[in-house]
């Protein structure tokens, strides 16, 4: 299994554990991932803002250097990348004058022949949920987690075609795969307040403090994410969500592929729980699931 | 021969786009046109007299009108010859309206392509044939599918009448879906006490037959002599015996959910659906009386129940009942079967339909009844306590181009006011929240209504969507936008009623299709006209009544009712019925007998004869056309291969003609 990987700005920066313990549970997995030589930006939220002939050129630029690729599909963990590189998809694979233009831009002809999937579609759908629950060494037992799929994810539906728009499934059913818990709580796709986080972060913390309360409320111990904004919104501001509304939240925001990578055996060390602002070691131990000193 | 050709300005309808004194002259110089001239509206009684007039001075004999669509005036104009003493079928009609003054902006071309228009009528009607209508009797007898309260007031206006009438209704009992509300928006009467009355009085008119637990099975024929076989499903209780008793389903020990009462109560295996059921005659549910799931059980292991057997002293009960088909002739059929509710749970931001907690407004009605599952108490369906704080979601699949209709339902609006109304009558203390999109009460003392619910009945109105529901706390939250305020709101509240909209019932296609009658692309039925003929179809004595048609109130429904009746009966009034000449012929001597067009034909209109062949002397099988059956449609003539079938009016002779002329 061989994919052409579109890691996007975040996963190589604020969200490397993230692409650190996809890769992991992609070695582990025997699925290799091919990193797209020279990508670009994937025109997310600044361009598809500013104007659609950018919002479109960005993401097929990154296609038509995927198609030199001897792979023949797209992978990516962003939540974002994956959204922007769909949508460009399904733009390009109608015909007009619009179309016209980008090739003309690009110089090269596209109609949305590579296929681009979500990291969690490679795996629960493409590898397997049933294959992976063979390879599980390490079963997530006791811990109850809150799967958070946000927005991008799987809006909307005829773009990404992924999972239910309002009632998704896919990471809590992986999560029971791996032993865990998924609890049952409304907030799946609600807003965490995206690429406000800058410009308006009151909003922020208001949207992300909710979804940490309602995560709290229904029991979870941590929120399971596939999406680097979502993880940074949820665990970068925590602190702050504390301050302003006098909170005690310690919930830890992890990536699917982190608990998945654990779960293959995969060391603690190699998936950057350092990173998180909100340190998941403490209740991984307890869960005992790692044992190392953290 | 002598043709002529008669252009409408139609206003400026025709005349703004094509410039009609040219086509004039144009085409007074083709071949065989004696005389051509143009009016201002050649439909209007002057019009009519000009082109009698021109008829006998100029000594024309046939004629081309151009003017609309010959569904319009057509035969306004072959009466007008006919008048003027030439056979109607010897005019034709060129549509320049419809076909090219309204989809054409440029008049130069415009009127060139009217005068071509007009050019292929011309060599069209230099071919036409004299032609004699025919005459068929009329069954006097009309059909009713559907006994809500559309085929109820119909069968009553027929029978007043006194002309026979026969509803066929699938439930067990009339009433439909009037029969399960509560009160009734604007005055308040409360539904069963105004239509019980009714369905009494349908089922003591000597005029009207009543088939519950019917279908209609297949439908052939055409006006004035409908043939139709109606499924009567086994009931397994015996219609002329039972008295109404009751204690068959006193005893039968099988409790169900109640259909009839959105599923909030119970009701036995041998049940009637409600106490003013008519006829008040129980019926078997099958699938869940013990005594035939033992008997379907292999190896009949299970014991058979048999009590209501047991316990009826009018021997009414049958269980080797079976379905039986029935087959009726009519005159003229009348479509109210009605509607069915949009399913909400295609919304995955209102629970999918999972939550116990967020009814319809049908539950909503079964609550408020006093003859309902709750005794008349608003209750949360979870647990069965009183609610208090209750929203109201209106346009529900309604007004909803991707996951609904995209039309207005029409009632919801009220019937979310009265709701909210009822909700304060029976409990004082109670709270409505309405969360609407526009409030659309067009109707007589509508509006003021709404204006008393919020007035005097303090229900808060918040304009705007939701965009979530979910269970927290034992509570169903409500998130929404206050459009007006600009605020987003959050309400915890005990029930949730989705004015959910109404839509065609699944069985409009097949119905359809038995019926010959079109539907539109949200399966309702179309009328023949959406303004002057609402309650007819394009298949003549087929009429549409309520909310198949259109979503419709009360009112409307029994409005649409009276006025289809009147149709009906105008048809049965008539002596015998004018039918339209341009039919399918055979010619004989060209028929190989292939049975081609026996095939072809939808209507089962052809059938083999065997004639004597004097030329090769010998007996050969050859189509023939059954006339009262006919309609003209043209696909046997297709299918033929030795062209030796024609339709009257538009021959191949006439179409080759036409196709030359260009």
């Amino acid at each position: 299994m061989k994919y052409a990987y579109f890691p996007g700005c975040s996963l190589h920066s604020t969200a490397r554990e993230y692409d650190r313990s996809a890769k992991e549970v992609a070695l582990a997995l025997g699925i290799e991932l091919a990193e797209i030589p020279d990508w670009i930006c994937c025109g997310a939220t600044p361009a598809h803002i500013t104007m659609q002939l950018l919002s479109i050129a960005l993401p097929v630029k990154n296609l038509l250097l995927a198609k030199k690729m001897e792979a023949c599909e797209v992978v990516t963990c962003c939540a974002a990348c994956f959204n922007r590189l769909k949508t460009a998809n399904k733009f390009m694979k109608q015909r007009g004058e619009e179309q016209l233009k980008i090739e003309k831009i690009l110089g090269e002809p596209y109609r949305g022949e590579v296929e681009v999937r979500h990291f969690l579609d490679v795996l629960v759908n493409v590898f397997g949920s049933k294959n992976l629950e063979t390879r599980v060494i390490k079963r997530l037992k006791g811990l109850k987690v809150a799967s958070y799929y946000g927005c991008l994810l799987n809006r909307l539906k005829d773009v990404t075609g992924l999972d239910d728009e309002e009632e998704p499934r896919m990471i809590d059913d992986l999560m029971e795969v791996l032993g865990a818990e998924a609890v049952k709580w409304p907030y799946k796709t609600e807003c965490c307040g995206a690429s406000f986080s800058l410009t308006k972060t009151d909003v922020v913390l208001k949207l992300s403090g909710d979804i940490l309360q309602m995560a709290y409320d229904e029991g979870a111990q941590a929120i399971v994410v596939a999406c680097p904004m979502c993880q940074s919104n949820l665990d970068i501001r925590q602190a702050m969500v504390n301050k302003k509304y006098k909170k005690n939240f310690n919930m830890p925001i992890i990536y699917f592929t982190q608990l998945v990578a654990l779960a293959l055996g995969v060391e603690m060390k190699k998936l950057g729980f350092e990173k998180h602002m909100v340190d998941p070691r403490p209740l991984l131990k307890e869960k005992e699931i790692i044992f190392s000193k953290a | 021969m002598k043709i002529g050709v008669f252009i409408c300005h139609c206003g400026t309808n025709i005349s703004a786009t094509v410039d009609v004194e040219k086509v004039a002259q144009v085409t007074s110089k083709l071949a065989k046109v004696h005389f051509s001239t143009t009016y201002l509206y050649m439909c209007s009684n002057p019009g009519q007299e000009l082109i009698k007039k021109a008829i006998k001075e100029k000594g024309l004999d046939r004629i081309v009108v151009c003017s609309c669509s010959p569904s319009l005036h057509e035969k306004t104009f072959r009466k007008c010859a006919e008048e003027a003493g030439i056979n109607p079928y010897l005019v034709e009609i060129a549509n320049i309206r419809e076909h090219c003054s309204w989809v054409h902006r440029d008049k130069k071309e415009a009127t060139l392509k009217a005068i071509d228009i007009v050019r292929l009528a011309v060599a069209k009607v230099s071919r036409d044939k004299p032609l004699v209508k025919t005459y068929v009797p009329i069954e006097k007898r009309v059909l009713i599918i559907g006994g809500g309260i559309s085929g109820i007031q119909s069968a009553i206006d027929i029978a007043f009448a006194k002309y026979p009438v026969t509803i066929v209704e699938r439930e067990s009992s009339i009433g439909g879906r009037m029969a399960r509300f509560d009160k009734t928006f604007p005055t308040l009467d409360c539904a069963a006490c105004i239509l019980t009355p009714k369905m009494v009085t349908v089922s003591q008119s000597q005029y009207v037959t009543i088939y519950t637990c019917s279908e209609i099975e297949e439908v052939s024929g055409h006006v004035g002599d409908f043939k139709v076989k109606i499924r009567k499903r086994a009931r397994s209780v015996d219609i002329n015996k039972c008295t109404g008793c009751g204690a068959c389903y006193a005893k039968c020990p099988v409790k169900v959910s109640a259909k009839f009462d959105m599923n909030l109560g119970l009701r036995k295996a041998i049940y009637v659906p409600f106490p003013q059921a008519v006829p008040n005659v129980p019926v078997i549910d099958r699938q869940n009386c013990l005594w035939f799931s033992a008997k379907n059980a292999s190896g009949g292991t299970k014991k058979a129940c048999g009590l209501c057997k047991k316990i009826c002293n009018f021997g009414a009960i049958d269980y080797d009942m079976q379905d039986e088909i029935i087959e009726e002739k009519f005159g003229a059929i009348i479509v109210a079967t009605g509607f069915t509710q949009f399913d909400h749970s295609v919304y995955g931001e209102y629970g999918y339909g999972k939550y116990k907690d967020v009814v319809t407004g049908l539950h909503f009605e079964r609550m408020a009844s006093s003859s309902g599952p709750t005794g008349g108490k608003i209750i949360r369906p979870s647990d069965g306590k009183e609610a208090r704080d209750v929203v109201f979601i209106q346009c529900v699949g309604s007004r909803d181009e991707q996951k609904g209709v995209p039309y207005c339902s029409r009632i919801c609006c009220m019937y979310t006011a009265k709701h909210a109304l009822l909700l304060k009558e029976h409990n004082k203390d109670a709270q409505a929240y309405v969360f609407y999109i526009d409030i659309r009460a067009a109707g007589k003392n509508y509006e003021e209504f709404v204006k008393k619910v919020q007035d005097e009945y303090g229900a808060i109105y918040l304009r705007g969507r939701v965009s979530r529901i979910f269970e927290k706390g034992g509570k169903i939250i409500v998130r929404g936008a206050d459009t007006l305020s600009g605020a987003q709101i959050e309400i915890k509240a005990d029930l949730v009623v989705l004015a959910t909209g109404l839509i065609a019932r699944p069985e409009t296609v097949k119905l359809a299709q038995m019926l010959h009658i079109p539907y539109d692309q949200n399966r309702l039925f179309t009328e023949a006209h959406p303004k002057l003929a609402p309650v007819e179809t394009v298949t003549s004595g087929i009429f549409l009544t309520g909310a198949c048609q259109s979503p419709k109130d009360i009112p409307d429904s029994v409005a649409t009712a009276s006025a289809a009746s009147v149709k009906a009966l105008g048809l049965l009034l008539q002596d015998k019925l004018e039918k339209e000449p341009l039919i399918a012929k055979v010619d004989r001597n060209l028929c190989s007998g292939c049975r081609a067009c026996v095939v072809a034909c939808p209507f089962n209109a052809i059938d083999m004869k065997e004639i004597e062949d004097r030329a090769l002397k010998c007996k050969r099988d050859v189509a023939e056309v059954v006339e009262g059956v006919c309609t003209g449609c043209g696909n046997c003539t297709v299918v033929c291969r030795m062209s030796a079938i024609d339709i009257e009016g538009f021959s191949n002779r006439q179409i080759m003609e036409e196709i030359e002329a260009l």
